[in-house]
């Protein structure tokens, strides 16, 4: 039992970091909460992609003379991309969430909805 | 033992900044979080994304998210119906669900650190041999992101650009300001 | 005051700094991205110390407009020249230098510094155009 919690504890603290972020972004009302939900669910999924890729005993991957063993370097690059799109990602779901809050005057899920169906409402009689 | 107590620190410091109702504490501690990572990342020997990770993360982002609270509220508001915590206890059981369900499917994952894991065995040597021998350069990382998989550099930087191209469709208004 | 004056010296070291960043992208950590969120950083910080209108004046935003397209405009064209050379599309150990490792080399930089520009320019573009316009 202890072996299988050591050796893979870094799993699942990724999978309770994923937990986090995932309620944060059903259960908070608030739109820019909902963005630092979404922050942390990437984050945690780089370091599940990052900790498949360490091998025990290895280096960084960088040629060195002496080394006998690299971690795996492809988990590297492709969290490299994944962390820029990220930064994309966030930047405009926050634009759009400026946007809002110039037309709602809020960022509270629940008023901007309730303005909506005033506004249906308004168009139907 | 460091890492253990590090990856606490990380869920600490999320669990906070997704509970507290200050959205501006909430990004503070999110760029806080961001450092812890960079740290873990270097434990985790990935320096390039460690890297990144100090620039964009904890740097950029931060910077973003502040000047998006600028203009729009900084508070987050308080509900004490009823009906929302019956919505809150449903999100918990589907997070809840979820989670179970992925540390069911990390049962028969290789275990951390194993060096027969499938995903180091296939594609991994070829390219830490390839790259000093066909290209020479010394950082298997760079020589991977730019010359193996140039494409998705490629695209990566259309996207990158993509981004900004929809904010300044968003936000600018006429004459430039 | 103090804030002022060492902002205005400190802004050419991280420039430099992300000039080498970008420079030895092949060497050790670094590359193109990190450069670029480097250097875009030391011109965020010029703009949170004197104020958006300086910072538009030092910056036009029509340059930095025309930066952010030039990066994929360069990568997209290392590509093609790889093309004219008879390897595949960003095949840079085709390019015309003395050997193949010293290609593969200069095709890298010159990908890394259109990345580099590329991110730059965006970064700048965020802060331009999400932050509040006036100080109120």
């Amino acid at each position: 039992m202890l072996d299988l919690i050591l050796s893979k504890y870094n799993y699942w603290i990724s999978i309770l970091l994923m937990m986090i972020g995932l309620y944060g972004m059903i259960a908070k009302n608030n739109l820019i909460k909902k963005i630092i939900g979404m922050n942390i669910f990437q984050v945690s999924v780089f370091l599940f992609y990052i900790s498949m890729g360490k091998v025990r005993d290895g280096t960084a991957p960088i040629h060195w003379d002496r080394a006998l063993i690299y971690d795996n370097p492809i988990p590297h690059v492709l969290i490299l991309t994944a962390i820029v799109v990220s930064i994309s990602t966030t930047a405009v779901a926050l634009a759009l969430i400026i946007r809002i809050y110039k037309n709602f005057q809020s960022i509270e899920e629940d008023q901007i909805l309730k303005v909506l169906a005033r506004e249906e409402n308004k168009t139907d009689s | 033992m460091i890492d253990i107590f590090l990856l606490m620190f990380l869920v600490i410091f999320s669990i906070y900044s997704i509970h507290t109702e200050d959205l501006l504490s909430s990004v503070i501690v999110l760029s806080a979080f961001s450092f812890v990572m960079t740290i873990v990342w270097t434990r985790l020997n990935a320096v390039d994304v460690a890297f990144t990770e100090a620039a964009v993360g904890a740097g950029v982002s931060t910077i973003i998210f502040l000047s998006a609270l600028s203009r729009t509220k900084r508070g987050e508001e308080k509900r004490v119906t009823k009906k929302i915590n019956i919505y809150n206890l449903f999100a918990a059981l589907i997070v809840i669900f979820t989670g179970s369900v992925l540390v069911y499917g990390t049962i028969d994952m290789p275990a951390f650190g194993d060096i027969e894991a499938p995903a180091y065995n296939v594609l991994a040597p070829r390219f830490i041999i390839g790259s000093m021998a066909e290209l020479g350069i010394k950082n298997f990382v760079t020589s991977i992101l730019a010359s193996y998989r140039g494409y998705d550099t490629l695209g990566e930087t259309t996207v990158i650009f993509t981004a900004g191209v929809s904010v300044v469709a968003l936000l600018r208004r006429k004459g430039g300001t | 005051m103090i804030i002022e004056y060492i902002t205005k010296k400190m802004i050419p070291f991280i420039q430099i700094y992300a000039l080498y960043v970008i420079t030895h992208g092949d060497l050790g950590p670094g590359g193109g991205f990190q450069g670029g969120v480097i250097f875009g950083t030391s011109i965020i910080l010029y703009i949170v110390v004197f104020g958006m209108e300086r910072g538009k004046r030092l910056f036009p935003l029509k340059i930095i407009d025309f930066f952010g397209s030039l990066g994929v405009l360069i990568y997209s064209t290392v590509g093609i020249l790889c093309l004219l050379w008879g390897g595949h599309y960003l095949e840079y150990t085709k390019l015309p230098f003395r050997n193949p490792h010293l290609a593969a080399h200069l095709g890298i930089l010159l990908v890394e510094v259109g990345v580099a520009i590329t991110v730059f320019a965006v970064m700048v573009v965020f802060i331009f155009d999400m932050a509040r316009k006036k100080d109120a």
